[in-house]
């Protein structure tokens, strides 16, 4: 009788030693990425291994920013926070583009707590990292983060986006909602606002839940930061890339890490 | 032909003798009877595009255009975006309604539709290949486009077809040089 949980827990293992490449995606899901006229999107976002499968966690949404076609800030209606996902609803009235994202900015502390030796951890913003620290702490290492998670939902006409200019970012060469199975898009990923040379980027279809591999595509951008993609079927997309610097803005923070995740979708 | 001429104007035949008469198409589409529990008339696009997928000219959009809830656009503006291929490639653009190209979603059936080049919804065409194509896309149903590649301006009167598998049944392209 005890031999199926040791033997479900060694399949766990074996589960998650090969899904660690991939440990816990963060993603938003739109209901919709293409409107005719003005209309609510309703958004799901939360961190999970399948995707779009929300069988984690929920997001938080401390970070969430929506911008206007315009470059004005919108907020989100009915906002919750589920148990496996969190859900908001965005009115896109204007013509254009809307992004969608959600900022993850934040330091980590990790040290040795001199009583007892065991490895302790904290997590703060840039400003608070420092007091979270033990004076007396040894072999403290701290490091910064900064993470986008986001989409895009177009009504109308597509408009231009504003670039950020700040941690990893996806360009696309058209408009990140105008892709189309068996077509070519191209993008361009920069780090703070410069292209982002010989970094790896990570494309995978969404409903992984149905099929045995994970069948991502991995693709290097070039020396212009740029990529492309031609997608083998319609469906909606995860798009990640991560990499880390020494552009730190807290002091003691020797290293910085960049994540990007962008869900796309591509109509048939 | 003969009964538009008597019906024109003489002033207005005069000015237009000059550059000919003018070549147009007419398109023939047939809606298929589909034995459906929930049947809606299909949302239909036809235009001509471009060799290079360019639209050349919406010739007819055909969609829910009541305005029960005071909406000018038509009830069924927010569909438009589901004949998507219309719709990237150059619907969006578009403000509905439009004169003499949107119109109410139509029965089963064929319904003919005829246009000369450089008035109403046709404009004039460059020479060269075009491709006359039509979308439907149903609620709670599917979405079919079909296409049909013609050189334009047409030499000899012809009549090229395609047909539809679903949501479509025989295309008719009548071209009149």
């Amino acid at each position: 009788m005890n031999h199926f949980p040791l033997r479900a827990t060694a399949l766990a293992i074996a589960l998650s030693a090969a899904s660690l490449a991939q440990a816990h995606n963060a993603w938003l899901l739109p209901s919709s990425t293409v409107f005719s006229k003005a209309d609510t999107v309703s958004v799901d976002a939360a961190i999970s291994n399948d995707l779009f499968v929300a069988n984690h966690a929920a997001m938080r949404l401390d970070g969430l920013q929506i911008t206007a076609p315009d470059g004005s800030t919108v907020k989100p209606e009915t906002e919750a926070k589920l148990k496996q996902r969190s859900v908001f609803d965005v009115a896109v009235a204007q013509p254009g583009t809307y992004r969608i994202a959600v900022i993850n900015a934040g330091a980590f502390a990790s040290w040795k707590d001199k009583a007892t030796g065991q490895t302790k951890r904290a997590r703060g913003t840039a400003d608070t990292i420092a007091k979270e620290v033990p004076a007396d702490a040894q072999d403290v290492t701290i490091s910064q983060s900064s993470g986008r998670v986001e989409t895009f939902v177009t009504v109308g006409k597509p408009s231009a986006l504003k670039p950020i200019g700040q941690g990893l970012e996806l360009i696309a060469a058209g408009s990140p909602t105008d892709l189309v199975k068996g077509e070519k898009a191209t993008f361009t990923l920069n780090l703070d606002g410069q292209p982002a040379k010989d970094l790896e980027v990570t494309v995978t279809a969404g409903n992984t839940q149905y099929r045995d591999k994970l069948e991502e595509v991995k693709i290097k951008t070039d020396d212009k930061g740029q990529f492309s993609v031609t997608w083998p079927a319609a469906g909606m997309y995860w798009l990640d890339a991560s990499t880390k610097d020494a552009k730190t803005t807290v002091p003691q923070a020797k290293e910085r890490r960049l994540s990007y995740a962008a869900t796309l979708e591509v109509m048939p | 032909m003969h009964v538009r001429y008597s019906l024109a104007p003489l002033a207005m035949s005069a000015l237009f003798a000059a550059p000919a008469f003018a070549a147009g198409l007419a398109v023939n589409i047939e809606i298929p009877r589909l034995n459906a529990s929930e049947y809606h008339r299909p949302y239909v696009a036809t235009w001509i595009e471009r060799a290079d997928n360019t639209v050349a000219g919406t010739l007819a959009v055909w969609y829910d255009v009541r305005t029960k809830t005071n909406n000018p656009e038509g009830e069924g503006t927010k569909w438009l975006k589901d004949m998507r291929q219309w719709w990237r490639r150059g619907g969006r653009e578009l403000a509905v309604p439009v004169d003499g190209v949107t119109g109410a979603t139509k029965p089963a059936g064929k319904h003919q539709l005829s246009f000369t080049e450089g008035t109403g919804p046709m404009p004039k065409l460059a020479p060269g290949a075009y491709k006359l194509v039509v979308e439907a896309a149903r609620e709670v149903g599917g979405r079919e486009v079909v296409s049909i590649p013609f050189q334009w301006p047409p030499t000899a009167a012809a009549q090229p077809t395609a047909t539809g598998k679903e949501e479509l049944g025989e295309i008719k392209l009548e071209l009149k040089p």
